[in-house]
C-alpha cells in the first residue's frame, strides 16, 4: 500500500483508471462527527454545484463516472485554492487523495483531500498518516454569493460563518473558461464551516492575482467582452460578505470579518470597516489601466457617453448601471474622473460578483479617500500631467475652466514649486514613458472608442505654472464639489466646459449656496496634499512669469464675475429680508388685535 | 411643502409627477394639466431674453381656493410646476424660488447621467431606481405637508 501511495503520489499524470479505485488505495479515513459534517456539507456543496451546471470542466478531471456522487473539479479546485495553500502542496494532496489515479473526486477522494488539507494548514507534511490524526477543520475562504447560499453548521466553534470573498486567478493553472468562472463563481458554495481565519493569508493571494492581472493587461487590445468576464476574478481579497448593507442578517460576524480584513490589507488605513469596497492595489492597477484604455491622460475625465458605452458591455441592467453612476460621480458633472471611474468600476465588479449595491458611496470609494489612499498612481498622474500640456486643443479651454475655479483660493495654498528638484528625473522618464504612452495608445484602437485623439509624440510645453495649476485644479475638482462661490460661479458664465450639459451654469452658481461651507473644510485639507503632488513635474523656470501674468489676469476677470454673482445674491437677500419685516409687521398688528380679547 | 409636484416635458408630456397620497391625485394630475395652458402663455409673454434666473421662475400661475400653483421653466423648455395648499400660510415667494432651484439642481444631476435618456419618464419605483436623489430630494420637498 505505501508503495502504491508512493507511486501515486509521484507519478505527475495518472493514467485512466477506470472504476472506482475507492476502497483501494487510501487507508480507511477517521472522521469525526465535526468532520463528517463538515465534509460531508463541502463534497454535497461541490457535487450539487458540478450538477448544477458547471458543465464545461476542464477535461483533466472530465471522467466522471456516471452514476457515482462525484464533485467536479472545478469546484473542488476553488475549494481547494481557497484553502490558502500553495499551488503544489495541492498538487501533492490531488495526487495523494486518489482522484488524479482515478480521474474524478469520488466522496474518499474528496474527504482525503479535506484532511489532507487540514493537515497542511496545521504544518503537518503532505502525507498518508496525516490524515490519521487529529485535526482540526480545514480553512477556506469563499465568498458569499447572492446571499441565499448560506451555510449553517452548528458544530463548528464560533456558531457563525464567516464568509471571506475567495480568489479565483489562476487561470494560467486552470482552464480559462470564462463562463465557467461565471457560474462557479454564482454557484460556489459558501463554505462555512471555518475556524477562525488563517493569520496569514496574503501572500498567496497576491502573486497570483499579480499575474493573473498581468495577463489580463496584456490582453486589454481583445474584445471587449474579455476584460469583463476576466473581472469576475476580481472579487476582492477584502472579507466579509455583508457587503450588502442590512440585507444579510449575519452582522454579527461583521467584527470578525473586519478583523480579518484588517490583517489582509497590506496598506490598509483600518478606519474604514466596509471592506467589499475597499479597493486593492491591484485592482486600482488595472482600473487605471482600464481608464487609460479609454482616455490617454489619467488626470483627465471620461466623458458620460464614453463611459456609458464601456460600462454597458458589464451586460448589467441599464437601473443599476445609473444607480451605480448615481452612486460614483460624486460631483455631478456627467463625467467620471479617475477616482471616480475606479469607484464605478469596483461597484460593478462587486455587483457582478452578487454584492448588492449599496445605499451611498462607501467610505473607501470616496474619490477624497481614493486619491489620497493611492499615492502611487497619483505620482503616475504627475507624470501624465507633464502631458497635460499635450492635450488636444479642446480639452486645454476646459484646463483653463479649471484653473480659472482654482487659481485664486489656490494661488495662496500653493506651495513653491519643488520642479527645480526633480526635473531631470522627469525628463528622462518622460521620455521612456512617452514611447510607452504611444505603444499604449496604438496597441489599443479597439478600446478607444469615442475619445479624444493621443497625445503627439513630444509634448511642447506651454508653461509650468499654468500647467501647474491646470493639473492641480484638475485634481481639485475631483476633491471638492465647490471650492468656492465665486470660482464656481465665474467660469460657468464664461467658458462653456467641454464635456458638460449646457444647463450646468446654472446648477453650479447655487451649488455653492448648499455646499459651500460643507466643503471648505474638506477641500482645503485635500489641497494641500494634491497640490503638493501635482507641483512636481513642471521644470521650465523662465516663462513662470509672463504665465503669472496671464493667471493674475485671469484670477481678475474671474473676480470680478464673482463680485456680480454675490451682488446679485445680495438684491435676492434684500429682498427677502423685506418680506421678512413686512410679516413681522403683520404679525405684531395681529397680535395688537388680539390682545384686548385677551385681557377680557 | 408642497403637495404635488410635477416635471413636464418640452413636449408637454410629464416626466415626473408625485403628489402627496392622501388626496385624490388625479385631481392634482388635472391641476398640472391645466396649467401647462398658463405657463406657456407667460412663457410667450416673455420674448427671447430667457438668460437670467428670474425669469425661469414664473411666479404664481393662478391661485384656487385651496391650492396655489407655481411654475419654473427652463432653458430647454422642462417646466416644474409645484401645486402648494393655500393654507400652508405665507409660504414666501422666495422659498418656492429656492424649492425650485433645488430641483432644478437635481434635474440637471439626473441628466448627467449618461444612462437617462433625456425623454424618458424618470423613475421612481424599484429598488433600484434611476433617480434615487431626485426623488429623496422630492420628498423631502413633500414631507411637510399638515
Amino acid at each position: 500500500m505505501e508503495a502504491a501511495a508512493a507511486a501515486a503520489a509521484a507519478a505527475a499524470a495518472a493514467a485512466a483508471a477506470a472504476g472506482g479505485g475507492c476502497g483501494s488505495g487510501p487507508p480507511p479515513l477517521l472522521l469525526s462527527e465535526g468532520e463528517q459534517q463538515c465534509y460531508s456539507e463541502l463534497f454535497a456543496r461541490c457535487a450539487g454545484a458540478a450538477g448544477g451546471g458547471a458543465g464545461s470542466g476542464p477535461p483533466e478531471a472530465a471522467r466522471v463516472a456516471p452514476g457515482t456522487a462525484t464533485a467536479a473539479a472545478g469546484p473542488v479546485a476553488d475549494l481547494f485554492r481557497a484553502s490558502q495553500l500553495p499551488a503544489e502542496t495541492l498538487h501533492q494532496i490531488t495526487e495523494l487523495c486518489g482522484a488524479k489515479r482515478v480521474g474524478y473526486f469520488g466522496a474518499t477522494q474528496f474527504y482525503i483531500a479535506l484532511k489532507l488539507i487540514a493537515a497542511a494548514q496545521s504544518g503537518l507534511p503532505v502525507r498518508r498518516e496525516s490524515i490519521k490524526c487529529e485535526l482540526p477543520l480545514p480553512r477556506f475562504m469563499m465568498s458569499k454569493n447572492d446571499g441565499e447560499i448560506r451555510f449553517g453548521n452548528p458544530a463548528e466553534l464560533h456558531g457563525t460563518k464567516v464568509q471571506i470573498p475567495y480568489l479565483t486567478t489562476e487561470k494560467n493553472s486552470f482552464k480559462r473558461m470564462d463562463d465557467e468562472d461565471k457560474q462557479q463563481e454564482t454557484q460556489s458554495p459558501t463554505m462555512s464551516p471555518l475556524a477562525s481565519p488563517p493569520s496569514s493569508p496574503p501572500h498567496y493571494q497576491r502573486v497570483p492575482l499579480s499575474h493573473g492581472y498581468s495577463k489580463l493587461r496584456s490582453s486589454a487590445e481583445q474584445i471587449h467582452p474579455a476584460p469583463y468576464e476576466a473581472r469576475q476574478p476580481l472579487v476582492q481579497p477584502e472579507g466579509s460578505s455583508s457587503g450588502g448593507p442590512g440585507t444579510k442578517p449575519l452582522r454579527h460576524q461583521a467584527s470578525l470579518i473586519r478583523s480579518f480584513s484588517v490583517e489582509r490589507e497590506l496598506q490598509d488605513n483600518s478606519s474604514y470597516p466596509d471592506e467589499p469596497w475597499r479597493i486593492t492595489e491591484e485592482q486600482r492597477e488595472y482600473y487605471v489601466n482600464q481608464f487609460r484604455s479609454l482616455q490617454p491622460d489619467p488626470s483627465s475625465f471620461i466623458s458620460g457617453s464614453v463611459a456609458k458605452n464601456f460600462f454597458t458591455k458589464s451586460k448589467l441592467s441599464i437601473p443599476e448601471l445609473s444607480y451605480i453612476w448615481e452612486l460614483s460621480d460624486a460631483d455631478c458633472d456627467g463625467a467620471l474622473t479617475l477616482p471616480e471611474f475606479c469607484a464605478a468600476f469596483h461597484l460593478i465588479v462587486a455587483r457582478k460578483n452578487g454584492y448588492p449595491l449599496p445605499e451611498g458611496l462607501p467610505p473607501t470609494l470616496q474619490p477624497e479617500y481614493l486619491q489620497a489612499a493611492f499615492p502611487k498612481p497619483k505620482w503616475d498622474c504627475q507624470l501624465f500631467d507633464s502631458y497635460s500640456e499635450s492635450l488636444p486643443a479642446n480639452q486645454q479651454p476646459r484646463d483653463l475652466n479649471r484653473m480659472e475655479k482654482t487659481s485664486v483660493k489656490d494661488m495662496a495654498d500653493l506651495p513653491v514649486p519643488t520642479q527645480d528638484v526633480t526635473s531631470d528625473d522627469k525628463q528622462a522618464l518622460k521620455s521612456t514613458i512617452n514611447e510607452a504612452l504611444s505603444k499604449d495608445v496604438s496597441e489599443d484602437p479597439a478600446t478607444k472608442s469615442g475619445l479624444l485623439p493621443p497625445p503627439p509624440a513630444l509634448p511642447p510645453r506651454p508653461c509650468p505654472s499654468q500647467s501647474e495649476q491646470v493639473s492641480e485644479a484638475e485634481l481639485l475638482p475631483q476633491l471638492s464639489r465647490a471650492p468656492s462661490q465665486a470660482a464656481e460661479g465665474s467660469p460657468a458664465k464664461k467658458d462653456v466646459p467641454y464635456s458638460q450639459p449646457p444647463s450646468k451654469p446654472i446648477r453650479r452658481k447655487f451649488r455653492p449656496e448648499n455646499q459651500a461651507t460643507e466643503n471648505q473644510e474638506p477641500s482645503t485639507a485635500s489641497s494641500g496634499p494634491a497640490s503638493a503632488a501635482t507641483m512636481k513635474p513642471h521644470p521650465t523656470v523662465q516663462k513662470q512669469s509672463s504665465k503669472q501674468k496671464k493667471a493674475i489676469q485671469t484670477a481678475i476677470r474671474k473676480n470680478k464675475e464673482a463680485n456680480a454673482v454675490l451682488a446679485r445674491l445680495n438684491s435676492e437677500l434684500q429682498q427677502q429680508l423685506k418680506e421678512v419685516h413686512q410679516e413681522r409687521i403683520a404679525l405684531e398688528n395681529q397680535l395688537e388685535q388680539l390682545r384686548p380679547v385677551t385681557v377680557l | 411643502m408642497a403637495v404635488c409636484i410635477a416635471v413636464i416635458a418640452k413636449e408637454n408630456y410629464p416626466l415626473y409627477i408625485r403628489s402627496t397620497p392622501t388626496e385624490n391625485e388625479l385631481k392634482f394630475h388635472y391641476m398640472v394639466h391645466t396649467s401647462l395652458d398658463v405657463v406657456d402663455e407667460k412663457i410667450s409673454a416673455m420674448g427671447k431674453a430667457l438668460v437670467d434666473q428670474r425669469e425661469l421662475y414664473l411666479g404664481l400661475l393662478y391661485p384656487t381656493e385651496d391650492y396655489k400653483v407655481y411654475g419654473y421653466v427652463t432653458n430647454s423648455k422642462v417646466k416644474f410646476v409645484m401645486v402648494v395648499d393655500s393654507s400652508n400660510t405665507a409660504l414666501r415667494d422666495n422659498e418656492i424660488r429656492s424649492m425650485f432651484r433645488k430641483l432644478h439642481n437635481s434635474y440637471t444631476d439626473v441628466m448627467c447621467n449618461p444612462f437617462y435618456n433625456p425623454g424618458d419618464r424618470i423613475q421612481s419605483s424599484g429598488s433600484v431606481s434611476l433617480s434615487r436623489a431626485f426623488d429623496n430630494m422630492v420628498t423631502s420637498m413633500m414631507i411637510q405637508v399638515c
